[in-house]
């Protein structure tokens, strides 16, 4: 309908290109936070720049606190969180882990964050190359967590983020990862919003903690009588995050005219090789699926966008009874790839196969013909349970 | 848990009195002040470390029995020596 | 009006309660207290039977309370509101774990007030040596007397060149309200070191608190100063200390505490040796030699 066209076309107005730590910052810059606190680490240091760049022309209205290290980043923006400002930061490998203790206690305290990592693997070996550690081993601190295939969607995941995370029936930090390399210096094609739309969609933050009116002391102790009380709480909007989040998805497909969801189900509903993967290389699996069904061969892929809340049951409702393959960027070591573990708890009581594929750690480079040729071992029967890609 | 802290998020304390509990329990001795000796310095009041010590309509320092944990500090900083430190279990 | 409500969970005989109404009693109800893991974090109560403060109280990991305060502070100026937001720190947490979050928001001048309360040792675990914990004291972990000297952390502020750094005793209360004063109508880093001596950990009868606060400064061993502007003076009865005649033998403060119970006369010696040294420090800081 061109009525329904021209307004989409209003709405999405600039085409352009960007690297995806510039396409976030600009996010962010349309987000309007007023307090940041970033310390640099490779590969997110360009969008810090960028970020400082924006502060110092007043194009962004912020307090860029320039700390003495990751610690205190979330330290920071958790005080200026709690005051009432809405907040941002990046971050990635060393630097997650050093704010761990920080990232915990923020998502215990419930209050509306934004952060971005860019995924890189931790050391030693020192690496600066992307892998999905960092990111996975901050999935029980009850922040919500989502990956970008490609630095649109790190563009407007980071601006879904500062919603999600301020829904008053949500109010969770919310982190996005986005491949570090791949997609932090990668430049690709960009739809951004107007700033009058961004406006539309994030309303001025409206929710703070600290009121001198009604004085209280917060995170306070709490004994083996009520500690976990606030815990189930937790759970509870966990679960209940994953209907707001495809709400406001919706939303902002309206507006935007994108096609977000917790899960994106690429050529996987008639598909017998189903190919699980989040992060970057999804669009790699996608190129794969596309050349296996050339092939007459019969490939899907289940992306996982929003990782935390974990969609079990959009994954149980495309994976049951299909050979799924699992991509995995990160490993519980003694255990099993991350993913793998998730996936087989969504398909727990089915008898669906479940190959767990570890692959990508440290950056080493995955190809489509890489991902093709898992799906046609599979095919062939000599597929194992747990294969490493060396 | 609490009623008030149903709705909280994460855990908030309010401002209560007796927060530690009815600390004037904890007594092994109880201060006793002797009005004909205090010249209402209020020094007393200046260094109860616990705020149980309060001056009257008449300026003079009274103490709350249902907080004070009978550490002394009164009976040793008041300059007259005016506070006693008895036992408690007289 | 009162800040501190009576009853709280503090051990008999700790000054935390009344430093704590001391302080807000001065900067009032538009205060924010933000605190770290120590003992007042046990102070401040819990979810069922509240806290003592009636101000808001920010309860913080370890290391963080600068970095809080300093999150905090900035977004209340960038709504246009004004606030005194004030850390509420032990010697555990500032010299020690969290020093580097001090260093740094000291670093880029935010606008807090920092209040270090200094018992010596991480007591809130049950007494371990802290940096801050003096020559020759007894602790769990240091049970023949800690071998370093007291790490003298005011000076370091003050290397910082923060607008203002201050020592302050209990036992002085006007001394103490008047630094409150001066700090809380100047913007930028100030930090404000509190010696809070602590019955169970320096092990002394409940009753000479107060009297253990005075002693420290009658015998030079806890001078009070005051930083302004780059400038150090000496405050109160410390100005009559410079000359260490007037000054009481630091064996009235030591042998009332039973964590000094065991020093040798060779530790003692030391220990006099660091007051001296403290005060020449103090008299080339005076004169700009630094």
């Amino acid at each position: 309908m061109p009525g329904e066209e021209e307004k989409q076309m209003q709405n999405r107005r600039q085409i352009g290109a960007m690297v995806g730590n510039h396409a976030v910052a600009y996010a962010v810059k349309q987000a309007k936070p007023t307090v940041l606190s970033v310390y640099p680490i490779t590969p997110q240091t360009t969008m810090l720049e960028k970020l400082a760049d924006y502060v110092s022309t007043g194009e962004l209205n912020a307090r860029l606190i320039k700390v003495e290290s990751e610690h205190s980043v979330l330290a920071t923006i958790y005080g200026a969180s709690l005051a009432g400002a809405r907040v941002f930061t990046a971050t990635a490998s060393q630097g997650l882990l050093y704010m761990a203790e920080m990232v915990y206690w923020a998502g215990g305290a419930r209050v509306p964050i934004v952060g971005a990592i860019a995924t890189r693997a931790i050391g030693p070996p020192w690496s600066i190359w992307t892998d999905n550690q960092d990111i996975m081993a901050m999935r029980d601190t009850a922040w919500l967590q989502a990956m970008a295939e490609n630095v649109q969607e790190a563009y407007d995941l980071t601006l879904l983020a500062f919603r999600i995370s301020e829904d008053k029936r949500v109010l969770m930090p919310m982190m996005l990862g986005f491949d570090g390399f791949v997609l932090t210096h990668t430049m690709e094609r960009l739809e951004t919003l107007d700033d009058a739309t961004v406006d539309a969609f994030l309303p001025k933050r409206d929710y703070a903690l600290i009121d001198f009116e009604d004085p209280k002391g917060i995170g306070a102790v709490a004994g083996p009588k009520t500690y976990m009380d606030y815990k189930y709480k937790a759970k509870q909007a966990m679960d209940s995050a994953k209907l707001s989040i495809k709400e406001i998805m919706a939303e902002y497909n309206e507006i935007a005219g994108t096609n977000y969801n917790t899960t994106e189900c690429y050529k996987c509903e008639d598909a017998e090789y189903l190919l699980v993967a989040m992060g970057a290389w999804s669009g790699d699996a996608k190129a794969a699926v596309d050349e296996l069904r050339q092939q007459g061969k019969k490939a899907g892929l289940l992306k996982i966008t929003v990782f935390r809340p974990f969609p079990n049951e959009d994954v149980l409702k495309q994976a049951k009874g299909k050979e799924v393959i699992v991509l995995d960027r990160a490993y519980s070591y003694g255990s099993s790839g991350v993913l793998a573990l998730e996936v087989k708890s969504a398909l727990y009581g089915t008898q669906t196969k479940v190959h767990s594929v570890i692959a990508g750690l440290g950056g080493r480079d995955v190809t489509p013909q890489q991902i093709e040729k898992l799906v046609e071992d599979c095919a062939s029967g000599t597929l194992e349970d747990e294969r490493w890609l060396l | 848990m609490a009623e008030e802290n149903e709705k909280e998020l994460v855990s908030m304390a309010k401002p209560s009195e007796g927060s530690g509990g009815k600390t004037g329990t904890w007594r092994i001795k109880r201060p006793e002040i002797d009005y004909d000796k205090c010249t209402k310095c209020d020094t007393c009041v200046m260094f109860c470390v616990e705020n149980v010590i309060v001056k009257d309509s008449e300026s003079k320092p009274v103490i709350d029995y249902d907080y004070c944990k009978g550490c002394g500090v009164c009976a040793d900083v008041c300059p007259v020596k005016a506070i006693e430190m008895l036992n408690e279990a007289k | 009006m009162s800040y501190m409500l009576k009853g709280t969970a503090a051990c008999p005989g700790c000054p935390i309660p009344k430093e704590i109404e001391m302080i807000l009693e001065i900067t009032g109800k538009n205060s924010v207290l933000v605190v770290p893991a120590s003992c007042s974090t046990i102070v401040m109560g819990d979810d069922t039977n509240g806290q003592p403060a009636t101000v808001p109280v920010v309860h913080t990991a370890f290391a963080a309370s600068a970095s809080v305060a300093s999150g905090i502070e900035e977004a209340l100026e960038a709504q246009g509101k004004n606030a005194n937001v004030i850390v509420w720190a032990g010697d555990g947490s500032t010299s020690d774990i969290g020093f580097s979050a001090v260093s740094g928001a000291a670093e880029r001048n935010e606008n807090i007030m920092y209040v270090c309360y200094d018992n010596e040792a991480y007591m809130n675990t049950g007494i371990q040596r802290s940096s801050l914990t003096p020559r020759g004291a007894w602790s769990t972990t240091t049970p023949e007397g800690k071998k370093e000297a007291k790490k003298l952390l005011p000076f370091m502020l003050m290397d910082h060149k923060v607008p203002y750094v201050a020592t302050l005793s209990i036992a002085y209360a006007f001394d103490f309200q008047a630094k409150i004063k001066k700090a809380a109508s100047i913007k930028g880093f100030r930090y404000l070191h509190l010696l809070s001596p602590c019955p169970p950990g320096w092990k002394f009868d409940p009753s000479l608190t107060i009297s253990i606060a005075k002693l420290a400064v009658d015998t030079g061993i806890w001078p009070l100063m005051e930083y302004e502007q780059g400038k150090l003076r000496l405050t109160g009865p410390s100005n009559l200390y410079a000359n260490k005649a007037k000054r009481k033998p630091i064996d009235e403060y030591l042998k009332i505490q039973g964590r000094f119970k065991e020093i040798s006369p060779d530790e003692k010696a030391e220990l006099e040796q660091d007051v001296d040294s403290l005060w020449q420090e103090i008299q080339e800081r005076i004169a700009g030699k630094f």
